[in-house]
C-alpha cells in the first residue's frame, strides 16, 4: 500500500495521533480504500524511525474507531465498514468538532454561509463521493 | 545451571541505591532504576550529568561503591563474561582498534561472541556501504560508527546499550543508528537502553525515560506517563500581577502583568480549580514536549542541552 505518512516531533500533537490524522485522511480521500493493506508494525516503525509500539498504538485506536481492522495471518487492513459507534457517539463526536470550527470563524470573521460554503468546496476537492451516503437512521 | 537460559526471568536492567563517588565529587546519588524486558529505555540528562558512569557500572567497567546493579540477575562485576556476552556496547568514543582494517575488525569481535552472525554482518556491511578492506584509522566519524555499530548488533545481543549513540554525527549516520534501535525492539523480547541529549530522538524512539541531573534520577517513567502528566497552561488574570503566580505543580512558570504561562505537573482540573479561585481565565496551551519538561526540571537553558552536537 502506497502510505507516505509524515511525522514531525517538531509538532505538538503526539505522534500516534498524527499517524492516525494521517491515516483517516486518506481513508477519507480515498487514497486508502476499504480492503488495503496497512504496512506491518514494524516496517512502519523503522520507516518513520519511530518506536513501534507507537504505530502499535495508532493501529489499535484506529481498529477501536473501526477504520482499520486487523485478523489473524491476514494482516491489518482499512475497514470494509463505516464506524462502529452508534449514531448518537457519531454525532456528539462530529457535534465538537463543528463548535470548535464555529468559534474559529467567529473568531476570523467568517460567517456560518462562508462555512458551510467552505465545507463544500473541501468536500468536492477530497473528491469523495462514495461517503456519508445516509447511514443515520 | 544452564548458561543460556541463566537469568532468562529477570529484568535486562536493576539497579538499587547506586552511589558512585569519584574523589570528593559525587557522580551518582542513590539510582534506582529498572529497564523492562522489550523496551527501549532513554537515558536523558546534560554533558556530565553521570549518564555514561552508570552505563559503565552496567558493563562491569565500574564497581558500585554502594548499592546493587544487576544485568539480567547478574552482577557485572562478578561475572564479567556473563553480563557482557548479552549486551551489544556502543561507547561514546566509539574505541576501535585503528589500526585493522574492517573485515580485520569483523573478525576480531567474531571470536569474543559465538552467536556472532556472520551473514547478519556482512548484511549490515552492505546496508551500511562499508569497505571491508578500508582501515578502521582512514574511516569517517560516521563511518566509524556504523562500524562500531555492526559490532555491537552481529550477536544479537539481548540487551543494546548505547552510549551518545548520535553525538556528533549527522542526520544520515543517525538514521542509520535510530534504525538499528527500531529493529532491535522490533525483535521480540530485546532491550535498548541509550542515553542521549538529543530529546527529539529520544520522543521518537523512547518507550521510557529517566531523566538524570548531577547524578540523581529527578524523573522516570513512561514516555506516555510523562506527556500526560504535564502541561503548558496560560492564565489572564482580571488585574496585573506584582509577582508570579503560585499553581500546584509548577516547574516554571512565564509572564508578566495579566497574562502568565506555567509548565505545570499536576492534574490539569487542579490546575483549574486554582486558577477559578484566583479569578482568572485558563487557557491550556500546547502539549509541552520532553525537551520543554527536561529543561523546566532541571532548570537549564537549552543552549546547555546543545553543547557537544
Amino acid at each position: 500500500m502506497p502510505m507516505r505518512l509524515h511525522i514531525s516531533t517538531k509538532d505538538p500533537v503526539p505522534i500516534y495521533q498524527q499517524i492516525i490524522t494521517q491515516i483517516k485522511h486518506m481513508v477519507a480521500s480515498g487514497r486508502l480504500r476499504p480492503g488495503d493493506e496497512a504496512p506491518p508494525i514494524r516496517v512502519l516503525a523503522e520507516q518513520l524511525l519511530i518506536n513501534p509500539n507507537t504505530v502499535a498504538r495508532a493501529y489499535r485506536e484506529l481498529e477501536s474507531a473501526g477504520i482499520l481492522t486487523s485478523r489473524q495471518g491476514s494482516g491489518t487492513r482499512v475497514s470494509v465498514k463505516g464506524s462502529p459507534l452508534g449514531y448518537t457517539k457519531r454525532l456528539r463526536v462530529l457535534t465538537e468538532r463543528v463548535e470548535g470550527l464555529l468559534v474559529e470563524a467567529d473568531h476570523l470573521d467568517f460567517t456560518v454561509e462562508d462555512v458551510i460554503e467552505l465545507i463544500r468546496e473541501q468536500n468536492k476537492s477530497l473528491g469523495a463521493t462514495e461517503r456519508g451516503k445516509g447511514k443515520n437512521e | 545451571m544452564n548458561d543460556s537460559s541463566y537469568g532468562y526471568r529477570e529484568q535486562p536492567i536493576e539497579v538499587k541505591g547506586l552511589t558512585r563517588k569519584f574523589g570528593r565529587k559525587t557522580a551518582l546519588k542513590n539510582i534506582d532504576l529498572t529497564v523492562s524486558r522489550g523496551r527501549v529505555f532513554g537515558l536523558v540528562g546534560e554533558n556530565g550529568a553521570g549518564k555514561t558512569t552508570l552505563i559503565k557500572h552496567l558493563m562491569g567497567l565500574l564497581k558500585a561503591q554502594q548499592g546493587e546493579v544487576r544485568v539480567f540477575g547478574i552482577d557485572p562485576v562478578k561475572d564479567p563474561v556473563g553480563v557482557l556476552s548479552r549486551i551489544g556496547y556502543l561507547s561514546e568514543d566509539r574505541d576501535l582498534p585503528h589500526w585493522m582494517r574492517i573485515d580485520e575488525l569483523m573478525n576480531y569481535t567474531r571470536a569474543f561472541y559465538p552467536d556472532w552472525d556472520v551473514s547478519y554482518a556482512q548484511e549490515l556491511l552492505n546496508i551500511f556501504r562499508l569497505d571491508p578492506s578500508a582501515k578502521v584509522k582512514q574511516l569517517s566519524r560516521g563511518q566509524k560508527a556504523r562500524a562500531a555499530l555492526i559490532t555491537a548488533l552481529a550477536y544479537r545481543p539481548p540487551l543494546l546499550l548505547l552510549d551518545e549513540p548520535s553525538s556528533g554525527l549527522d542526520p544520515v549516520v543517525r538514521r542509520d543508528i535510530l534504525g538499528a534501535i527500531i529493529r532491535t525492539v522490533a525483535d521480540e523480547g530485546r532491550t535498548v537502553l541509550f542515553s542521549s541529549h538529543l530529546l527529539e530522538e529520544v520522543e521518537r524512539v523512547a518507550d521510557d525515560v529517566a531523566m538524570i541531573h548531577e547524578g540523581k534520577v529527578v524523573m522516570c517513567a513512561s514516555l506516555e506517563e510523562i506527556k500526560d502528566s504535564h502541561h503548558f497552561v496560560t492564565l489572564r488574570f482580571p488585574d496585573s500581577l506584582p509577582e508570579q503566580p503560585q499553581l500546584p505543580g509548577a516547574l516554571s512558570i512565564e509572564g508578566k502583568g495579566q497574562e502568565w504561562t506555567a509548565l505545570c505537573n499536576s492534574k490539569l482540573e487542579e490546575v483549574c480549580e486554582r486558577a477559578t479561585a484566583m479569578g482568572c481565565e485558563v487557557f491550556e496551551d500546547r502539549p509541552p514536549t520532553l525537551e520543554d519538561i527536561f529543561v523546566a526540571r532541571v532548570g537549564v537553558d537549552r543552549a546547555s542541552l546543545r553543547e557537544g552536537e
